[in-house]
């Protein structure tokens, strides 16, 4: 018998929260829009562990509702999916979304002016957003996948552009849904492409025969590789990856907890999620999964040496961001799927962590982010910092945190691969370097040292009030503990729950596709490799130190020295800019003057449709003579033509 | 009740005419009762049509609630209505929009009070009749009948320019219109040369195609199929025969650009889907290609041009363009996907485009401007309105849940799977339109909405009145309801859509 299952309330708990403040918000109570908010989140947070604890055994639950879109033979269910994969994912979004509500509460009451108005506004997109997160994660086929997708993708665009006042943040939230849409486009072409090849949209009947399917060559652009291809660009969109992650960095005008909760630890990683998902399709096209590995560590890189230099602390947590997913995609890349979403898992620990922590600074702060006006804030703020410190050294792959864990995993299984191992492996291997460098950067310039943001600004900055310590301290744990699900077999023999857990998930990927990870070279290897990473993981708090709080003049004479290096970064390699002359500029000037002014106004409407009246007023002063005033003429004259043409057409051939 | 079934269709072609004479012989300084009466018969128009949603059998492909009477004998012309699959929501959508646009032209209109409700309800009539018509005659009456309403509605109630845009749109669609009876009269000869019987009605002409009695040969069927397509393109409109659209929607009273790009629209791509495709089957092979060309045209030039209008109601018009476009598109790649998404679409358009229009026009009575330039921060005298109009948006850019999604994502499935050659790069190029839709509809949403208030004239601006939220809601519960579960608009097409598409077995074996 099957076991009776609730999964479709674990998303529709929140959307009932988000209804209730969004209609009837504006005549609550704070205390009851933040009770509705909590409620919601928390009920279905404790359902969801529920659910997955007494249904563990039994995997996967599909749980079926009502037909959704029907049309011929494409038929689109309201059907939910419970299995190892989307377990892990719920527990997160439910566990971290929990948190960052709680903390919200805190939060926002503190930081909201009359001005903007709507805290009830606040927590109805949040939950609506913990609605959208967890449909996609849920779903059973594509199209209710991209339902969540497009949803969470809303969210965003109403969360970033909350302080709707600012030109800069509706100018985010805007660039966010449009680039997200842009990746969708890939995305969906890529959902029609898989529906007229396989006649369905649900998971299971296209994994099971695009298992059978013979594997495509290296190289080779087949159908499978131009289908995964097109998923692909829609992830790039939503998990900020080259070419499409400008939009994140913007993304952190949005409150603080939102760039915590769908800018860090649950939207962003839909696109490696979304891949993870499709393993099956992604390991049957090498093709694909080499260009999302080289992506994924170029993208890693690269967002990590824009994150050395900035000054606003979101913004090089946001960099931070794009580069740990670009790990993750290096994983999926590499065919090692379960060790990116043990990295997506312990990522949402410690980087929502340093989010909630970065906006405990900046009530300390009053809303200042730049971190050179900071320093010694640990004495001021004793929890804000310690949590921010192990978020760091998590971050970091400093040994015993989650982080060393998950990002090691990944490491290795990129220097197993057969195409461009070693090399992926190193381009990893620096970015882990820089990530502590500018973690500790942060650490350093903004902690630690002499306080540079006068004297009036040190006197106001102080500790945040317990709601918001609450889930500092609760991340702070995750942050440390995570990763223990996954120990790598030289440390003690290892554990392998995490991977065990997700096995039946990535099984057909084991089995078949290239994806099979010959793990030569054994225990020695690995433990040497690992050495080399603490290694340059030290490096870069050794380097950090000594840049920064030793001899903090030596950063200014650094950036003096290298100016134009520091400049380019800084700008952000000018990728803005560069769309924005390539495409947004000369894509105005097109619809501008050539279509709305030269095609509409001047040749159809001034030559064609006013040019023929013109041309039949001519002719109408030639004709006038026919204009002999007699109806009987006129009727004449109608009927003749008419015959004319009927006959024409009926008796030409 | 039997009553009822029997004569339902005639009941909602004359209830707004019946109307429309009550208001004749009411005082026309009374403008509240003139107002209350077209309400009142506006409504009663829409509560009998759901009649027809009650009773529609959805198993059932052909003509339900059919009348057929001789109406002038000696030339075969027949006063035959039915509905079927494909036209029962368009006529919903007509009442429905009837009724909101009456609720939304209360305060609007100051002068002529009588005369331009009499307008609307004839208008009402007329756009019925074109959708119930089953005999081609009948049809074209109606589809003028229904000009010269629409006519008046933009020439008198307009904005500045606007006997220019009634002109022009009287122009345009003249033209299509006598391309158009020539064609019908075309037919009417030929099916009498090859059977003996003179009839205008569209069932016989059709059975006698699926039979091969009345074979047109494919040279003949190019010209009629482009004279009826000329005046449909004209209608949708389909690029380059657009340029009437963005005049007369700028130009007319908000119930006018309401039921203009509402339902009015609809008739062009209702006519290629019910006529050109049906009557005519191999010159529909032969311009298909070229047709869907043009709809993908149509689709990014529309939204480009969208994207750069400073003023607020040429946006819009211009968005229509783009839609239709998909419309078009989801017509010619004839598969169940496509065409249902089509059917939908052209709901979901007067949906969303009807409702930026009335939110357009409300903020023009506050305001009395439509340059964009003008706003900028409205959100914040007008919360509420914002809401609804951020909804409406998003209905209109296709998001999930909302009913735009579920049309363009049949349509583009459809697409791709469409036999025609290059099917998914047209598709693809058509999906960008996706893309391009976010684009020109945030920011102008942005440049009107958020933001700081920089006009001192925004800054007390009034938020919705009690009249307005009932405009505004009923759509946004109908966006709502129609994204959520459009199984239950979808399913009353299944019949119909599957017939149009495999035609019944004698004309295979006839062949």
């Amino acid at each position: 018998m099957e076991p009776r299952t609730y999964l479709w309330l674990i998303p529709i708990l929140p959307l009932l929260g988000a209804t209730l403040n969004g209609v009837l918000g504006r005549r609550f109570s704070r205390a009851a829009v933040s009770a509705i908010a909590l409620l919601s989140t928390g009920l279905s947070c404790a359902l969801a562990i529920f659910e997955v604890v007494t249904l563990s055994d039994v995997f996967p639950i599909i749980e079926r509702h009502f037909t959704w879109i029907q049309a011929g033979s494409l038929r689109v269910g309201y059907d939910l999916l419970l299995d190892p994969l989307s377990s892990v994912m719920v527990l997160v979004v439910t566990v971290v979304g929990l948190l960052i509500h709680i903390y919200s509460v805190g939060y926002m009451a503190h930081e909201e002016g009359p001005n903007f108005g709507g805290f009830y506004r606040f927590f109805s997109y949040m939950n609506l957003f913990m609605f959208a997160m967890l449909t996609l994660v849920l779903a059973n086929n594509y199209v209710l996948m991209f339902v969540g997708w497009e949803g969470v993708g809303l969210c965003s665009y109403l969360l970033i552009g909350f302080y709707f006042r600012k030109q800069s943040a509706s100018d985010a939230g805007k660039k966010a849904f449009i680039t997200n849409r842009i990746g969708d486009f890939g995305l969906t072409l890529g959902l029609f492409s898989l529906f007229w090849m396989f006649g369905t949209l649900d998971y299971q009947p296209i994994f099971a025969r695009a298992a059978a399917m013979p594997v495509e060559p290296l190289h080779q652009f087949g159908a499978l590789t131009i289908i995964t291809l097109l998923l692909f660009i829609g992830a790039t969109g939503k998990s900020a990856q080259i070419p499409l992650y400008v939009w994140l960095p913007d993304a952190m005008e949005g409150p603080t907890p939102v760039s915590a909760l769908i800018h860090a630890a649950t939207m962003v990683t839909a696109g490696v999620y979304m891949m993870a998902r499709s393993n099956v399709l992604f390991s049957h096209a090498p093709t694909t999964l080499l260009i999302v590995a080289v992506i994924g560590a170029i993208t890693a890189l690269f967002a990590g040496t824009m994150g050395l230099v900035q000054r606003d602390m979101k913004r090089i947590l946001a960099y931070s961001t794009i580069s740990q997913l670009g790990y993750m995609f290096l994983a999926c890349g590499v065919g090692a799927y379960a060790a990116g979403i043990f990295h997506l898992m312990t990522h949402a620990f410690f980087k929502a962590l340093l989010f909630l922590a970065a906006g405990s600074v900046m009530h300390a702060m009053r809303g200042e982010l730049d971190i050179f006006k900071m320093g010694g804030l640990r004495k001021k703020m004793a929890t804000t910092y310690w949590t921010f410190l192990i978020a760091s050294l998590a971050i970091a792959g400093i040994p015993g945190f989650s982080g060393f864990f998950s990002k090691d995993e990944i490491l290795w299984r990129a220097f197993n691969s057969p195409e461009y191992g070693r090399l992926l492996w190193a381009v990893g291997w620096i970015t882990a370097g820089l990530t502590a460098l500018y973690m500790f950067r942060i650490v350093f310039v903004a902690f630690h040292g002499e306080f540079r943001g006068g004297d009036e600004a040190w006197h106001h900055a102080h500790e945040s009030p317990r709601v918001i310590r609450v889930p500092l301290v609760l991340l702070a744990v995750g942050a440390l503990l995570a990763g223990y699900v996954q120990v790598p077999k030289f440390i003690f023999g290892g554990v392998e729950k995490f991977s065990d857990f997700l096995a039946p998930v990535f099984a057909s990927t084991t089995t078949h596709g290239v994806a099979e990870t010959a793990v030569n070279g054994g225990h020695h290897l690995e433990l040497g490799l690992t050495a080399l990473s603490v290694l340059i993981a030290l490096a870069g708090i050794g380097i950090a130190y000594l840049v920064f709080r030793a001899k903090p003049e030596r950063a200014d004479l650094l950036e003096q020295k290298l100016k134009p290096l520091h400049s380019l970064l800084f700008h952000k390699y000018w990728i803005d800019e560069l769309y924005s002359t390539l495409f947004i500029r000369p894509i105005q000037f097109l619809s501008t003057w050539v279509l709305w002014k030269i095609v509409d106004l001047f040749v159809i409407d001034g030559l064609g449709v006013n040019g023929s009246g013109f041309v039949v007023r001519g002719l109408g002063r030639g004709l006038r003579h026919l204009q002999s005033g007699r109806v009987r003429a006129y009727a004449g004259w109608v009927v003749l033509g008419a015959v004319l043409i009927v006959a024409f057409l009926v008796f030409k051939v | 009740m039997e009553f009822f079934n029997s004569y339902i269709l005639t009941l909602l072609i004359l209830t707004p005419v019946v109307g429309a004479l009550v208001l004749a012989l009411l005082n026309k300084e009374k403008a509240e009762t003139l107002r209350r009466t077209a309400f009142g018969f506006g409504l009663l128009t829409f509560v009998f049509s759901l009649h027809l949603v009650a009773r529609f059998s959805s198993g059932q492909s052909g003509f339900q609630f059919a009348e057929n009477h001789a109406w002038i004998p000696a030339y075969g012309i027949r006063y035959h209505v039915g509905v079927d699959g494909i036209s029962l929501w368009l006529v919903i959508l007509a009442t429905f929009l009837t009724v909101v646009s009456i609720l939304a032209s209360w305060k609007g209109i100051e002068k002529r009070v009588k005369e331009f409700f009499i307008f609307i309800l004839l208008l009402e009539a007329g756009m019925i009749g074109v959708f119930l018509s089953l005999d081609l005659f009948l049809f074209y009456v109606f589809w003028e009948v229904m000009l010269v309403p629409m006519y008046f509605l933009i020439g008198i109630w307009g904005h500045g320019r606007r006997i220019y845009a009634a002109v022009k749109f009287i122009i345009y669609t003249a033209v299509g219109s006598a391309l158009m009876l020539v064609a019908i009269l075309s037919l009417y000869f030929l099916n009498a040369r090859a059977t003996g019987v003179y009839t205008f009605d569209f069932p016989i002409w059709l059975n006698n195609i699926a039979s091969n009695r009345l074979w047109i040969d494919p040279h003949i069927q190019n010209w009629l199929f482009l004279a009826f397509f000329a005046s449909f393109a004209i209608k949708v409109p389909i690029f380059p025969l657009h340029t009437w659209l963005p005049d007369a929607h700028t130009e007319a009273p908000t119930a006018g650009s309401v039921l203009l790009a509402g339902v009015l629209l609809k008739m062009g791509t209702y006519g290629l889907l019910r006529f050109n495709v049906q009557l005519f089957p191999e010159a529909t092979r032969t311009f298909t290609p070229f047709i869907i060309t043009l709809a993908i045209i149509g689709i990014i030039y529309g939204a480009l041009v969208a994207m750069v209008q400073p003023d607020l109601k040429r946006m819009v018009a211009y968005s229509s363009v783009s839609h239709l476009g998909f419309v078009v598109l989801g017509i010619f790649v004839f598969n169940m996907q496509g065409v249902e998404g089509a059917i939908y679409q052209m709901l979901n358009h007067g949906i969303s485009t009807g409702g930026l229009f009335l939110i357009v026009g409300m903020i023009y009575e506050r305001r009395h401007t439509r340059e964009i330039a003008e706003f900028g921060g409205l959100a914040t005298p007008m919360p509420r309105l914002a809401t609804c109009f951020m909804i409406i948006t998003l209905s209109s850019i296709g998001l999930p849940l909302l009913n735009g999604f579920v049309g363009e994502f049949l349509i583009l499935v459809g697409g791709f799977g469409a036999s025609i050659a290059r099917a998914k790069l047209y598709t693809s190029l058509a999906a960008t339109g996706v893309v391009w839709g976010a684009v020109y509809m945030l920011w102008m949403y942005q440049r009107v909405m958020l933001g700081e208030v920089t006009h001192e004239a925004n800054k007390s601006l009034p938020d919705l009145s009690g009249r307005e939220k009932w405009v505004l809601v009923p759509l946004i519960l109908l966006a709502l309801w129609m994204g959520i579960y459009p199984q239950f608009f979808l399913r009353k097409m299944d019949a119909s859509v599957s017939r149009l598409l495999n035609p019944p077995i004698v004309m295979m074996v006839q062949k």
